[in-house]
Order: structure tokens, then sequence, then C-alpha cells
């Protein structure tokens, strides 16, 4: 990555993403630019340097950010209407902690409306043209901060991941995303979707960037009481697991065979860098899915209903008295997904239907923990596809829902047992379009996932 | 089990989300597909097993009971809202 110092000028790095970000204005990966502040603080950093004072661990570093992080330049929407004109009264924990650094945020990026969906196509201002193929998606929900890394605007961006929302659209553009063990970023000042499930992490284009960028954001925060105590290391430790599980339940049937032909290659790799690849089948993961499509949306139900036209956001002009405020307001402000989500959500939570859906997902959750345990005596890391096929056409899959769901069928496991999963480059497919293989380990071991995919990528 | 349309109407109630007539039957047929794909959790036996609401098990967390400066002011925030008047939000009549 390169950082500001007495040959590099922060104002350079910083103009120089600005131009590439309107260079490719056309994919859309930003929802509003922070031109004018970023090479305020460039200049700033400049001269810091100039008289030879101490300057951050980022400094000068431009970064896109996911519009759904709160902080006070400019306005922060979620990508929803209910936001449009949302300027932040308070900034995000993982903001400050790049800023603190130096780090120079120079635009907020695109995702799905309150980061639900898996293609930023579910965005209120439009969706995002893949890097590879701009005919196809972008992935999602953080798919804006994945395009501008991947098109070179920057070298890293914040993202969120709920499901998949960082791995999906790594893995869709070719390049390194990490989600954490819950935990690990504070959430504080994020606009919250799934709290149970919701974790801030990142994208770059290898894993030592990504393991700056996450050294500087973790650790325990006051402001959000799920935060662990900081166990992120400044270098990457040596990477000496040796033991890898190939998940088979995710390579076969409903698999795209160019997906599973990828997946296999890096398996291949990973050998030839000395490590020990076996099969493994965990039967539990094939109901990760419908687990996750009970426990999510009764989660968005919950942290959505403060959206209510009456203390911030939008208030809708229909409104004749306080019920119509609410309804009109929540049926203007929120994408059809964002609704769909909160009726399944209070479905499974109403009276008569919550022991059937809510707590025997609830229940069922304990499984899937437990199957990982249990796997995780057996190998050290897991490894399977990202998800079941490449960047999708637009339009493919937006009348369907559940086939939009389906995209998150081998990254929302993960997420309920609040393991770290990181999504590395593995490959491209016969028509050019990238593909990621997904590392997963025990809660904790994030950077050992990290530092096997740079020995690998070194060892190829 | 299947949605029908009372439980759409119902659903939305219970969201304070207003829906137009024309579009509850396609919504329904949604809900529909999505509870019925969920439904699969029937095949497997949870008897006995304790529900997992938050992965790290974490029981209270508590700080010192203590005042703290919030970073935003009371102005900043009341100027989010729409309608505001001697500090204090308005809405509409509720009765």
């Amino acid at each position: 990555m390169k950082i500001a110092d007495q040959k590099t000028k922060a104002v350079d790095l910083v103009r120089e993403a600005l131009e590439k970000a309107k260079q490719y204005e056309d994919y859309h990966c930003f929802i509003s630019m922070n031109e004018a502040r970023a090479i305020e603080k460039a200049r700033e950093i400049d001269e810091r340097i100039a008289k030879g004072e101490k300057v951050g661990r980022l400094a000068g570093v431009p970064y896109a950010l996911k519009d759904n992080y709160l902080s006070p330049e400019g306005v922060t929407t979620a990508a929803a209407k209910m936001l449009d004109n949302f300027p932040a009264p308070i900034t995000a924990t993982a903001v400050k902690r790049l800023e603190d650094e130096g780090a120079i945020m120079i635009g907020r990026t695109n995702l799905d409306a309150y980061a639900q969906g898996s293609s930023t196509e579910n965005s209120f201002f439009g969706p995002t043209k893949n890097a590879a193929d701009p005919t196809r998606v972008a992935g999602g929900s953080s798919g804006g901060s994945a395009v501008a890394v991947a098109l070179g605007i920057v070298e890293f961006a914040l993202g969120s991941d709920t499901g998949g929302s960082i791995r999906q659209p790594a893995s869709f553009n070719g390049i390194y995303g990490i989600k954490p063990t819950y935990g690990t970023v504070s959430r504080y000042g994020v606009v919250a979707m799934a709290s149970s499930t919701d974790t801030m992490g990142c994208f770059a284009q290898n894993a030592d960037d990504i393991n700056l960028v996450m050294d500087v954001m973790a650790g325990k925060d006051d402001k959000d009481s799920t935060t662990l105590e900081k166990f992120w290391k400044d270098q990457l430790p040596a990477a000496k697991e040796k033991k890898i599980g190939l998940i088979t339940d995710f390579m076969g049937d409903g698999v795209d065979p160019e997906v599973v032909r990828c997946v296999n290659e890096y398996a291949e790799k990973m050998k030839k860098a000395g490590y020990t690849v076996e099969e493994i089948s965990i039967p539990m993961l094939k109901y990760g899915l419908a687990i996750y499509y009970i426990v999510q949306p009764a989660e968005v139900a919950s942290n959505l209903s403060r959206y209510d036209g009456v203390r911030y956001g939008l208030r809708s002009a229909k409104a004749h008295d306080l019920d119509s405020l609410y309804q009109e307001t929540r049926n203007e402000g929120f994408m059809p997904e964002n609704q769909r989500r909160i009726l399944i959500g209070n479905f499974v939570l109403s009276s008569g239907y919550f022991d059937a859906y809510y707590l025997k997902a609830q229940k069922a959750r304990t499984l899937l923990i437990r199957a990982y345990k249990e796997a995780f005596e057996k190998v050290d890391v897991l490894l399977c596809p990202v998800a079941p096929a490449p960047a999708f056409k637009f339009g493919e899959k937006t009348d369907d829902p559940l086939a939009m769901y389906m995209e998150d069928v081998m990254s929302v496991p993960q997420s309920l047992a609040g393991i770290p999963s990181i999504s590395v480059p593995a490959g491209k497919t016969k028509d050019n379009l990238p593909v990621g293989a997904q590392l997963c380990a025990w809660r904790g071991n994030d950077q050992m996932l990290l530092s096997i995919a740079k020995h690998v990528e070194e060892k190829d | 089990m299947s949605i029908t349309r009372e439980d759409v109407l119902h659903l939305a109630t219970l969201s304070n989300i207003s829906i137009a007539e024309d579009e509850i039957e396609p919504l329904q047929a949604k809900l529909d597909d999505i509870v019925g794909y969920i439904s699969q959790l029937d095949e497997l036996d949870t008897e006995g097993v304790e529900p997992t609401y938050q992965c790290f098990d974490m029981k209270n967390v508590w700080r010192a009971d203590e005042i703290t400066e919030f970073e935003a002011k009371r102005d900043d925030l009341l100027a989010l809202t729409t309608e505001c008047e001697d500090h204090q939000i308005k809405v509409p009549k509720v009765l």
C-alpha cells in the first residue's frame, strides 16, 4: 500500500484516486464524493510530514467507505430513500480509527439498501457494474466498495458482512475480502441490519493490506458491548497450520462447474505450497441458509422499526395522522426487499409461529455451531467456494428473492457461527469472470487465514 | 404452512407498512416461496437443544455508571427531524 512520506505526497495519492474515480464513473461505485475535504486533509498530512511530525500508519492513504458507515462528511444514505438526506451526527468507531491513522475517505460507495441484497441492484441510486464485465452485477451488498478496489481507484475500501456482503462481491470482482470473527471491529455508527451477525471488514488487493487495515480498526469499543478484546497483531503469523478440509457439500449439485474447477485448482495450489487438503462433509451446512433467512429477517424487522418518520430520515407527505405517518413513510422509504424482510421477520416472530420458526432456527444454529466445532477438530481450515456461480447478468434474479438468497448459501453458515472467513482470488471462468475461494477457521484465527492465503499466493 | 392474503395484510399491520392493493398478490407469492424454503428446518431434530441468540454467549456487559459527553449536541439531533418546535418533535395528531 502506498503511504505518504517525504517522497510520496498525500495530495498526489488523493488526487490520483479522485481522477480514477471520475474515469470509472460509469461503473457507479460511489453514491457521493468527498473531494474537497479529502484534498484538505491530504494537505494537512503533507504539511505535518514536511515539518517532520509523526503521522499515522495509514497517512494519506485514500479509501472508499461503504455508505452505511456514519461520518460527518456529507450524508450517510445506506442506499435507501429513507436516509437520502441524512447528515450523520456521529462517527463510526471504525472510521474514527482509520482517520486517526491518517486514512482519507474519498467517497461513499454503493450498496443494496440497508445492506440487504446480493447484487447491489437493490440500491435506491441504481446498481454498480462488475469490474470484470460491466454487463454483470457487482455482487453485494458491498458492491461499490469491491468494484472501487478491483478497478484500482483505491487500495482499500470498507464493507460490512452480515451473510456474505463482503465475501461474495470480493469473489465476483477478483479481490481479497474479509469477514472477521464476530466482534472484532466495533459496529458503533454503522447502520444496523442483523445485529447478531453484522461484522465490519474490508477489501484490498492483497493479504498484507487487509491485515494492516484490520489491525487499525480491531479492538474493544465501549460503544459496542459485543466487541472483543483486541486479538489482532500487527504482523501476520507464520502459516504453520497445515490441514485443510475441502467442503464436499458445496462442490457438487447446483454449483457452476467453472466455480468447482477454480476452487479445485486453488486446492491444488495449496497442496503445492505444502498443505494437506482432504475432503470433508458437514451435512448440517445445508441448513445454514434456512436458519439465516429466519434469524436475519427477525433482526432486520427489529432494527428497521426505528425508521418511523419521526426523529430522522424521510417523513411521508401523505401522512394525515400518526399511523399513516408510520405506514406511508415505511412504504416510501424502504425498497421492496427491505419490506419483504421486515414482513418475514415479523412473521417468524409473531405469536403462533415464534416456536416453529424463530426458536427452531436458533436451536438449529446451535447444531450448526457444534458441526463447525467438530470439523475444526479434524482440520485447521475449511475451503469452499464463496458463491455457487460467478457474477450474473443484471435483472436475472431481481424478481425472484429466493434465487437471490441462494447466492448466500455458502457464506451465511460462517456468519451464524461468528467465525472468520475470507475470500481470495482463485481464478477465472472461461468467460473471464473472477471466482473466489473461501477460507474459514475457528473464531480468532482470522490472521492465520490471511497468512495462509499470502503463502499460497507466494508459492504459486 | 402457506401464506394467505390475510396473512400479508396482518403482517403489514404488524410491520406498520402500507401496501398497495396491486402489490398484495405478488408479495403473497414471494413470501410463500420464502416460508416454504425456511420450513425445511422441520427435518431437524432440535429436541433438548439450547438456542443460540448470540454467538459468544456473552452475559451482561457492564460499564461504569458515569455520565459521559455524547459526541452530538441536542440541537444537531433535533435538526434531523422534519418538524420541531421548542425542542419538541412534532407529529400529526394521534386522536
